[in-house]
């Protein structure tokens, strides 16, 4: 079809039918994305707790988010956590920070274990990032106090001179709402982010009187801490 | 002064389309040198939430991208069609809604991102309801070109349309996978697919709105005005095809590159490497092809300032192109990838093909719509000078700093420890930065030129009554 350019050839044909021509376009458009992306939904190999079923939170029955404890698998984020995460959006932070550790040594001992595609399950939309101005953030849970996460984001050249980051002053006086909380939390459920209707009750004695910096600070500190790593495993063939 | 043309096709729409582009250019630019300032100078930020670089940034991506590219890719494609099939346009009138609606977009994008009212995807930060708009709007401008195609004079379809319609094809199928999402709130939604699957969508979006819309659209725009602004065909026939379904069909499996050693399973960032290697020829042939335009017509480059815009668009074509690629080698990418060479791989593509090629389409495009002379020639030389410089400097500091943040991110000292902590890594990067707003500002203050040039070129054309004359001359059929 490439390079048919004599006279009744299918180009030749083409380029006379504007329909025909779209349609051939939109064929020929459509094969790469279909077969990248589609196997990525079913194929088990995309998922590490397909194989490995500890990366994911087996939540007991009648247990709520707050029963989780670090290390027990991935879970959907808290009414807290998830206020964090989107205060995160909205500020960009993206665009600097990524949460995607890669399989290199040098990465390994300045963030951690490599990054698995179950970690990110429950975030919509992915948050890996595609540039660090500043440094990957998967595993920064538990690596700084809540201390020092409050004073880095009010002024980050406070605690880190050299840094390039804004400063976040505004976020401790912008309260949470609930409500909004809660339609988040509606809205991922129906996306088949498994929160219980529990989960959802609970979210007002989380949120209420919380600020974003709150928030933002609980984010920041489960990063990395849901899912145990085991070094001795090899989690991708 | 073409009256014939001027009575024969609907240029109004045209007009409007290319000044607001111009308009675009300079705001895109200009947030684009605030924010670049801001990483190397933070006080720029001021503690004011609207503007921070995190909120900016998409500002100016969205500002030069939809803003500025799309209304570009809007008056080339309108102009172009109507004088490749030699027919007035199918709607006038929906191609006014076309325009009023689109900037409607842009107006709700420079209202909601400051705001912090984000999707959260690079590139596609614009909310739901925002979204619905840019759908509406992209199928009235695809319709209505596809529908002046359908009634054409002319036998055969020209190669610059194909390009314009496999551009608004993905770019539909594009926009409308990527921003499914559930609205939450009337500006809050989440997208529907998450993790792994998400970060692919997003690539196949992201990268393929560089391959189709800044790729595809504008060497839509090469092929009409090069050879028109040259005054000869194009090169070869041929290479046009081969150049046209390799690129639309090859294109659209590249995105997965920009995942290489992420949770991304293997087998596809290869895959992405290997037809992306592969890619190197047709768009080499594409470059080859537009600048053997001018084969026998070299000289046309000393007196032609317009024509050296598109040529130089080219050679940064080629240079993105090879360029590309090459990053998208595992072993490369491990090593660029997270760096600033992305970004300057990325403006070398911006400024130096898509910016240039579109200025000079839209100074082509401005005697003919105007029917007059530019105000200023000499103004457009400046501007041919300054926006090349601009450009090579920030590409320039990019690939120092890129280069120099992936070798310090992995150095390692005698001792078998990393010999730099990352704060360490951001402090060697101020340098850098500072050239990078530089060469941003150089550039910037080429692109104010050509507004300038434009809008006196306007209002030339205006008290000269040239335009008035031309749509009232008498023309002998």
């Amino acid at each position: 079809m490439s390079n048919n350019n004599e006279k009744g050839g299918l180009q030749s044909k083409l380029e006379v039918n504007v329909w025909a021509f779209c349609l051939a376009t939109a064929i020929a458009l459509s094969v790469g994305g279909l077969v990248e992306i589609v196997p990525l939904f079913y194929l088990e190999s995309t998922m590490e707790h397909n194989k490995h079923n500890e990366l994911v939170w087996q939540r007991p029955e009648g247990a709520t988010i707050s029963d989780h404890k670090p290390g027990d698998g991935m879970r959907p984020y808290s009414a807290l956590e998830l206020a964090g995460r989107d205060v995160y959006l909205k500020e960009g932070c993206y665009l600097c920070h990524s949460q995607m550790i890669r399989p290199f040594r040098d990465e390994k001992e300045r963030y951690g274990h490599y990054s698995l595609a179950s970690e990110s399950m429950y975030d919509h939309p992915f948050q890996w990032g595609s540039k660090r101005t500043g440094p990957d953030i998967a595993r920064l849970g538990g690596k700084y106090s809540d201390d020092w996460h409050r004073k880095h984001l009010r002024a980050p050249r406070s605690v880190v001179p050299e840094s390039v980051m804004p400063n976040y002053p505004w976020l401790k006086d912008n309260m949470l709402s609930v409500d909004k909380v809660q339609a988040s939390m509606n809205g991922l459920q129906a996306i088949g982010v498994p929160y219980t209707d529990a989960d959802i009750a609970e979210a007002p004695g989380l949120v209420e009187g919380k600020n974003e910096e709150d928030a933002m600070v609980a984010f920041l500190q489960v990063l990395g801490t849901m899912a145990k790593l085991d070094d001795s495993k090899s989690y991708r063939d | 002064m073409d009256a014939a043309a001027e009575q024969k096709y609907d240029f109004d729409v045209v007009r409007w389309f290319s000044v607001m582009a111009v308009v675009y250019l300079v705001v895109g630019a200009s947030v684009g040198v605030y924010i670049a300032s801001e990483l190397a100078w933070p006080v720029l930020n001021f503690d004011i939430p609207y503007i921070t670089f995190g909120r900016l940034r998409p500002l100016h991506t969205n500002a030069v991208i939809f803003a500025f590219g799309g209304c570009t890719l809007m008056a080339t494609a309108f102009y172009s069609v109507q004088r490749t099939c030699g027919v007035r346009l199918w709607s006038n009138k929906l191609a006014w809604f076309t325009f009023w609606g689109w900037n409607l977009v842009i107006v709700a994008a420079v209202i909601t991102l400051p705001l912090g009212l984000t999707q959260g995807k690079e590139y596609a930060e614009l909310e739901w309801p925002i979204d619905l708009l840019i759908a509406v709007v992209w199928l009235s401008y695809f319709f209505n070109f596809v529908m002046t195609i359908a009634i054409r004079k002319s036998s055969h379809i020209y190669v610059s349309n194909w390009f314009f319609i496999a551009m608004m094809i993905m770019i539909t199928y594009l926009h409308v996978v990527n921003s499914l999402a559930v609205p939450v709130g009337i500006m809050k939604s989440y997208s529907i697919f998450s993790g792994v699957q998400d970060a692919m969508i997003q690539w196949w979006y992201g990268h393929n709105a560089v391959g189709f819309y800044l790729t595809g659209g504008f060497l839509g725009i090469m092929y009409y005005f090069v050879p028109k602004q040259a005054g000869r065909p194009v090169y070869s026939y041929s290479l046009s095809v081969i150049h046209f379904w390799a690129l639309t069909f090859g294109y659209v499996w590249l995105g997965a590159h920009h995942l290489q050693y992420t949770a991304l399973p293997d087998w596809t960032g290869s895959l992405a490497a290997a037809v992306s290697l592969a890619m190197i020829i047709p768009s080499w042939g594409g470059a080859i092809n537009g600048m053997m335009t001018l084969s026998g017509a070299w000289d046309k480059l000393r007196t032609d300032y317009v024509l050296r815009f598109m040529i130089m668009s080219l050679a940064f074509y080629a240079m993105s192109t090879f360029e590309g690629p090459v990053m998208s080698i595992k072993t490369v990418n491990a090593l660029s990838h997270y760096t600033d060479w992305t970004v300057g791989h990325v403006h070398s593509g911006a400024l130096g093909w898509v910016a240039m090629i579109a200025i000079g389409a839209i100074y082509h495009m401005m005697t003919r719509l105007f029917h007059t002379e530019m105000w200023s020639v000499k103004l457009i030389n400046a501007h041919f000078w300054l926006a090349t410089i601009g450009a090579v400097v920030y590409i320039i500091a990019m690939w120092v700093s890129g280069i120099m943040q992936g070798l310090m991110w992995k150095a390692y000292d005698d001792y078998g420890t990393l010999a730099y902590t990352f704060a360490e890594s951001v402090e060697a990067m101020h340098p850098y930065y500072a050239m990078r707003a530089v060469g941003g500002a150089i550039f910037l203050t080429g692109a104010i030129l050509m507004l300038i040039n434009v809008i006196m070129t306007v209002l030339k054309s205006s008290s000269e009554g040239s335009l008035q004359q031309a749509r009232t001359a008498s023309v002998s059929a």
